[in-house]
């Protein structure tokens, strides 16, 4: 089913929440680098996944919003046993 | 528009939820059994939620002009426990037959541990032997995408499900293709945080089209909202699809995908 929106609308409907989305994850880390422990913080894998995410973000599109679940996601291993079937 | 919600917890919400869910045009509901945010001492226990979800809460629904359907298993994450889950499994059968019970389900993995997969699959027999359809929960978070292919794999190898009687649920951008790929219905669920937001699924929608997707708000005990699914309407209206379009995804798909349930009827 096609999109309906052409890109101008979609960049001005969603300009300012994307804007505001920004800021929030800027705020967040600056929040995280003035606590005590920062330096620990940035080793966290999380933080790791962060840094990863956000480079996602600058790459070409479309499919950065997969791409960024899948930088959040524990692997899928294709030779896992399952149980046996009845 | 009128809709259908095929996924919320009605347990939890006050009633106040069904008076403004019928204001914005919710017509019918299912509600699969789940974990009540602590894990229970006995069967026992499941044995009233039952009860709950197939005499009280049809009534209560009703009130409000919204049928109510359910669906029983015990949830993934007390599947941890086998042998608490098998002793629910065995009393599920005496449930069954109730006139608003789809068939089986939440069922899944949470964790995506090697228990929660055996009850998976003995949830699995259960709905084959009984000819049932099935609800799943795919995991929250970095879980999802390792256990929904975990799960797409034990379906594969129970043979007696078709994939048009099975909905797998919580869908996002890195499962969703996976799903219908494979034949499933596929649910997404609009969440503050934690899942998709109406924005998002829109997004899904437009780019896998409205065939065998459902969208559900999952409202419970958690941050949730049981007006999720007036939201997609609005979301979608504005980006210019038309009210058939929508319709389909939050009023006739689900209805189609109950209909498969042989207890279900058309009108109450």
């Amino acid at each position: 089913m096609a999109q309906q929106l052409t890109a101008k609308t979609a960049l001005d409907r969603y300009f300012l929440e994307t804007r505001c989305k920004i800021i929030e994850i800027a705020a967040n880390l600056d929040r995280i680098d003035r606590g005590d422990g920062a330096a620990a913080a940035v080793q966290d894998p999380r933080m790791v996944q962060i840094r990863e995410a956000v480079q996602t973000l600058l790459g070409d599109g479309p499919g950065r919003a997969e791409k960024c679940q899948l930088v959040f996601s524990i692997p899928y291993d294709d030779g896992w046993s399952p149980p046996n079937s009845k | 528009m009128k809709y259908i919600d095929p996924h919320i917890h009605m347990v939890s919400r006050l009633t106040d939820d069904y008076e403004r869910m019928a204001h914005a045009g919710c017509v019918a509901l299912s509600e699969p059994a789940f974990w009540a945010g602590f894990d229970r001492g006995s069967a026992l226990a499941f044995r009233d939620y039952f009860r709950q979800l197939t005499e009280y809460e049809p009534k209560r629904a009703a009130q409000y002009g919204i049928r109510h359907f359910c669906w029983l298993c015990i949830n993934a994450k007390e599947a941890e426990d086998v042998e608490l889950s098998r002793e629910v499994i065995a009393m599920i059968p005496e449930f069954l037959d109730r006139p608003n019970v789809l068939g089986i389900g939440e069922i899944g993995l949470n964790k995506n541990t090697p228990n929660e997969s055996t009850i998976f699959c003995e949830h699995l027999e259960l709905a084959a032997s009984r000819d049932e359809l099935v609800l799943i929960h795919t995991p929250h978070l970095e879980d999802k995408f390792k256990g929904t292919r975990m799960i797409l794999d034990m379906l594969k190898n129970e043979s007696r499900l078709k994939p048009d009687r099975v909905c797998v649920d919580h869908a996002e951008e890195h499962t969703i293709k996976h799903i219908l790929d494979a034949g499933y219905w596929c649910g997404m669920t609009l969440y503050p945080v934690t899942k998709c937001t109406p924005q998002r699924s829109t997004d899904l929608i437009e780019t896998y089209g409205t065939d065998r997707l459902l969208v559900n708000s999952a409202g419970d005990w958690g941050p949730s909202d049981p007006m999720a699914v007036p939201q997609l309407i609005l979301e979608m209206r504005l980006r210019g699809h038309g009210e058939q379009t929508i319709s389909k995804v939050v009023h006739d798909n689900p209805f189609t995908f109950f209909s498969k349930c042989r207890r279900f009827k058309a009108e109450s």
